[in-house]
């Protein structure tokens, strides 16, 4: 570290917060720093040398840069310079190298490479000068010149065009193949649905822009603060793509104002901030404007098609999913959209498929329940549909079909409380009371509507390292280099530190968010509690190890106890038979003139057992909508959503996470969604004003019911995620009780008030 | 965002001074709450070179006139205007109209005058990567053939389909307001119908005030009281909060003794370059008893000629339907709130 790093100071629960012991609700400890504004951001940091730099962004959809002139830019003062293809500093050529680490098979994109635009919005130049003003200004005179070539941004133009993806993508796996004859099922079959669905773009827009800042330190050392979902990504991704060894490149993330999969891969404000920290030698911010952040991944459009069959009882005889979703022209971005439909229910007769149609756009990626957003909200509405064909109660049409094994494979579940799920939500939403009938319920302009849906998210656990640490002054320091997006990761990797300890919260340090750390995943997938949370619990419980092993040497009592026999509470290591046998760890520490016990850990999954099972968080939404069918308005007034998602390691948390889940269902379900104009290839849905979330005033209660579930083979703590979960089946639970109210079906995403609009 | 020099003015004579004197030949722009010329600013939709600052001007009172009406003063902010109780009383028709714009942050900094004056949200318009006629004279118009479903289905031209976004102004043009302007030589006053322009072959031209004019306030007529008690804002949008009108509906009626309606006012948001009225819609229901069919007969008038854009076709119905909702719902006599149809539940939480 040279003299310009900064120690990290990680946020600390408050002195008094006291024990909270795992399962119960804890306030966030990075809280306080956050809504006081002294937590640093990205774009926050800075140096004495600092210089902004702003992006130029394409405005052809495809074609090539004829020429750039920087007269104007230049002229400017303070301006610094503009960088481009034309005087990057040198990169390396060689595709590669730009793959980080969850990048999807193809080629990925290189920015600044050459002339070629691939799609609207291409970073093409970075204008830099001393203040951010008067780059944003000079950028705005920055006069490129482009030669213009066919573009093709539509997907249900091009479906003919579809193509198999390419499977290499970490988290993917390809639909399995058939089960049983679908087709011939399904020809045979009394009752059928046969539908099709379009969902349609969305961008993440966390509240927090992408932004990197590089401070440069006098050695050529670059520390940089990037708004990123794993500083190890993006410090992997800018030591291949310039070729800078590991040691001249730390990243940082302490804070996260929000990703939603985002900040997954490196974002091009990454390399452009490094190019001009390399070629001016200085320090440089880059931060996007929010319209900038249309330029970058989102949530790829579908075009769906799910045919199911049952007897007349209703009994499911074949379900068929095809998906035809949106890449870019130079990468295959996958996502599992139909693989739930062979997950979900009991079936003999399955076939699922999924293709990419390749457009001139940047390559989609994940984004909150990827795949699962979409291909779920289709199977659940299909199954809906299939409860009218049937008159029957959605609900009892679900638990007629529940599978008791993973359909496909055969394999048992890990565990699977959803039949908790639905009993639970059903029970608090009221649903015994639902008449079958559609347009039943009518308040004056409003009918009333009531839908549900199952929800789905698989149960995943990677490998990660993390050390645990006790100082000599009693303070339990661990670390592992995780990433805190907002969902709470600060607060229950220190919870799940002190509950193996028996400490205080405030008694614990966590720190994470800095490369240089102990290797940790990518943040992403509902995965970092079952996994950094193991790696940390792992760690913890081998650094009681040591101690113990210190503590023998130190008394008679504890060498010929063992391990099994001494618990740790309250700052003590002590004897379980004779609490009062007891050795403070400051103590223990002192006595054995040792300034801190460390230990690493390596957690490694044992995917030896985990792959006799399948793994899956279940879920069960319940809905109340109040359409106003002539003007198309649609207002959700209740939602339930029970889940079975393991043990949950701090309720208050896991709740919150829910809520925002739910939240967001209802904005896929009514407003979200990036208009394209196909003729210029352009997203036009730029600014928070146009591209819709729900408000306050469209958000009502949400009930958060957490069903008893303890899952030891996804992980060490019995926990699974609860990051995607809370999203999954609530479009279609929405949409299911706009036809309840109604009567009029809706296959598409959003449903906005002309689509909702009676004829 | 280009440099640009910043005066505040203390009196108006010299605000319009300032305004007139175009250093450089660049242009000059008052600014009050700044909610919206700071966005296109920021854009590079606008370029001014000089900002004027107008916020210290004594123009922010709200006080009754002599003959009975009401002056807004045009630096009054918009949450103070729709919560003035003389506006509530009197003409709760503009306190609803306000409070189903923006965000309650917005309203807080948004003058009278700056909403009048506010531009079209069309997202062309905000992006200079691409034409407008609007923004850029003779580029052409990409919304005519493109996303074009918060535009026009009236008065549009085939340079420009874009929409005045005000809720406030449809509910001043329906109770016919008047707007008092000043320039350097005298002060007009400018019925609310004459304020905004259709956009015909200058597209660049949101209203008849000049550049170099000063909004001083807006004028409320007694006689526009007389249908306090019968109004009512609809609003359709696409969330419940902060979001533009699809198609918006302010609507008064003046009830009789005997229950017949004497007189009719209903103006349209989201579906013009202006707050659209028409006077003879507005004489059909003229000593009708309130009824179903006398609002249909006034909707078809005040909607005829109405042409989709493509994806826009479906405001013509919705225009329709939420026209003799807001007749029902004010003959029903005014609530207090943002008249967001559907929504009477959350009336209190305003």
């Amino acid at each position: 570290m040279t003299q310009l790093d900064d120690t990290l100071v990680p946020p600390q629960a408050a002195p008094g917060t006291g024990e909270i012991p795992l399962g119960q609700p804890a306030s966030r400890i990075d809280g306080p720093a956050k809504v006081t504004g002294t937590a640093q951001f990205a774009a926050e940091h800075g140096a004495p040398d600092l210089c902004v730099g702003v992006i130029v962004n394409a405005t052809i959809a495809k074609g090539r840069i004829t020429s750039i002139d920087a007269t104007a830019t230049l002229a400017v003062a303070g301006a610094l310079g503009v960088i481009s293809h034309l005087n990057r500093p040198h990169v390396r050529s060689w595709r590669l190298f730009y793959k980080d680490m969850i990048a999807p098979g193809g080629k990925p994109f290189r920015p600044l490479h050459d002339d070629r635009i691939a799609f609207s919005g291409q970073p093409v130049a970075l204008v830099v000068a001393e203040t951010f003003e008067a780059a944003r200004y000079a950028a705005s005179l920055l006069d490129v010149r482009y030669e213009r070539e066919p573009h093709e941004t539509k997907l249900a133009a091009n479906r003919d065009c579809a193509h198999t993806p390419s499977r290499f993508k970490a988290g993917y796996a390809p639909p399995p193949d058939e089960k049983g004859d679908a087709k011939r099922a399904f020809a045979d079959a009394s009752v059928k649905v046969d539908v099709s669905f379009d969902t349609h773009i969305e961008h993440h827009h966390p509240m927090e822009p992408f932004a990197t800042t590089v401070i440069r330190s006098s050695d050529g050392h670059l520390t940089i603060y990037d708004k990123t979902q794993s500083s190890q990504n993006s410090r992997w991704y800018v030591s291949r793509v310039f070729g800078l060894s590991r040691s001249r490149v730390t990243v940082r993330n302490p804070f996260v104002g929000g990703a939603f999969g985002a900040a997954l891969r490196p974002q091009y404000q990454l390399p452009l901030a490094v190019m001009a920290a390399l070629q001016l030698e200085r320090s440089v911010r880059v931060a996007m404007t929010r319209e900038q952040m249309v330029t970058i991944g989102h949530r790829p459009a579908t075009i769906q098609h799910v045919r199911l069959a049952a007897t007349e009882t209703g009994q499911l005889l074949s379900i068929q999913h095809d998906a035809v979703a949106e890449t870019s022209q130079h990468e295959d971005y996958v996502e599992n959209v139909v693989n739930w439909s062979g997950q979900l229910y009991g079936c003999e007769n399955i076939k699922l498929g999924y293709e990419l149609v390749s457009l001139d756009h940047y390559s989609p990626i994940e984004m909150r329940a990827p795949g699962g957003a979409q291909g779920v909200f289709a199977l659940e509405v299909a199954m809906d549909e299939l409860s009218y064909e049937l008159q029957k109660d959605p609900l009892a049409l679900r638990l007629q079909n529940y599978a008791e094994v993973d359909p496909i494979s055969g394999l048992p579940y890990s565990s699977k409380e959803l039949r908790a799920c639905y009993a639970q939500g059903a029970e608090k939403f009221g649903w015994s009371r639902r008449p079958q009938a559609p347009r039943s319920m009518r308040d004056r302009h409003e009918w009333t509507g009531w839908g549900m849906a199952t929800g789905i998210w698989d149960a995943l656990q990677m490998f990660a390292r993390a050390k645990a640490e006790l100082r000599a002054d009693g303070q339990l320091v661990v670390s592992s280099a995780a990433t805190d997006i907002g969902t709470g990761t600060y607060t229950v990797m220190t919870q799940i530190a002190a509950d193996t300890f028996g400490l205080p919260l405030e008694r614990v340090t966590f720190h994470m968010g800095d490369s240089t750390l102990p290797t940790a995943p990518v943040q992403g997938g509902s995965s970092h509690v079952a996994t950094v949370g193991s790696a940390i619990a792992g760690a913890c419980e081998k650094l009681q190890k040591a101690l113990h092993t210190l503590a023998g040497k130190n008394d008679k009592a504890f060498k010929s106890a063992s391990f099994e026999s001494v618990e740790f509470a309250e700052g003590t290591i002590r004897l379980r038979s004779q609490p009062a046998t007891s050795w403070s760890l400051a103590d223990l520490l002192a006595a054995s003139k040792e300034s801190s016990v460390s230990v690493k850990y390596l957690l490694l999954p044992n995917v030896l057992k985990q792959r006799k099972f399948s793994r899956a968080a279940h879920s069960a939404v319940f809905c109340e909508v109040k359409v106003d069918e002539l003007l198309g308005t649609v207002r959700v007034t209740r939602v339930v959503s029970a889940i079975a998602a393991g043990q949950i390691m701090n309720p208050k948390a896991a709740t919150s996470q829910i809520t925002g889940g739910v939240v967001w269902g209802i904005s896929q379900a009514l407003f979200e969604e990036t208009q394209c104009d196909h003729r210029l290839g352009r997203f036009m849905t730029r600014s928070l004003a146009d591209y819709h979330v729900a408000s306050n005033r469209d958000t009502p209660d949400i009930d958060v019911i957490f069903v008893d579930e303890d899952d030891r083979i996804v992980s060490q703590l019995g926990a699974k995620g609860v990051g995607e979960i809370g999203l999954v089946g609530v479009a279609a639970a929405v949409c299911n009780a706009i036809y309840h109210a109604t009567g009029k079906r809706v296959r598409q995403l959003p449903m906005t008030p002309d689509i909702v609009m009676a004829d | 965002m280009n440099p640009f020099s910043y005066v505040a003015a203390k009196e108006p004579g010299s605000a319009i001074a300032a305004l007139a004197a175009n250093e450089g030949g660049g242009t000059a722009c008052m600014i009050a709450g700044g909610t919206n010329l700071i966005d296109l600013m920021k854009q590079g939709v606008m370029h001014p070179t000089r900002l004027v600052d107008i916020n210290a001007l004594p123009m922010a009172a709200i006080e009754p006139m002599v003959d009975g009406g009401l002056r807004l003063g045009a630096l009054a902010r918009n949450s103070e205007t729709a919560y003035h109780p003389d506006v509530r009383q009197s003409y709760p028709l503009v306190s609803a109209a306000i409070l189903s714009g923006a965000s309650p942050q917005l309203r807080n900094m948004a003058s009278n005058g700056g909403n009048v004056l506010q531009r079209t949200r069309c997202q062309y318009f905000y992006d200079v990567a691409v034409a407008c006629n609007k923004r850029e004279p003779g580029s052409g118009c990409p919304a005519i053939g493109g996303l074009n479903r918060y535009h026009a289905i009236l008065g549009a031209s085939p340079g420009c389909i874009a929409v005045h976004p005000s809720d406030f102004c449809v509910a001043l043009a329906a109770l016919d307001a008047t707007v008092v302007v000043q320039s350097a030589g005298e002060e007009r006053r400018v019925a609310f119908a004459d304020v905004h322009r259709l956009p015909g072959d200058r597209p660049h031209m949101d209203t008849t005030i000049a550049s170099d004019e000063l909004i001083v306030a807006i004028e409320l007529p007694a006689n526009s009281a007389r249908f306090a008690n019968h109004s009512a804002y609809i609003k359709i949008r696409d969330r419940a909060s902060y979001a533009f009108a699809l198609v918006s509906v302010a609507a008064g009626l003046d009830i009789g003794d005997d229950g017949r309606i004497e007189s009719a006012r209903v103006a349209l948001g989201g579906v013009a370059h202006k707050p659209w009225r028409i006077e003879a819609a507005e004489e059909l229901l003229q000593r009708e008893m309130p009824n179903d069919e006398a609002y249909e007969r006034c909707a078809a008038r005040l909607l005829e000629g109405a042409v989709g854009q493509g994806q826009n076709d479906f405001k013509i119905s919705m225009a329709l339907r939420a026209i003799v909702r807001a007749l029902q719902t004010a003959a029903a006599g005014t609530r207090i709130d943002t008249a967001n149809p559907g929504r009477p539940d959350l009336a209190a939480r305003e």
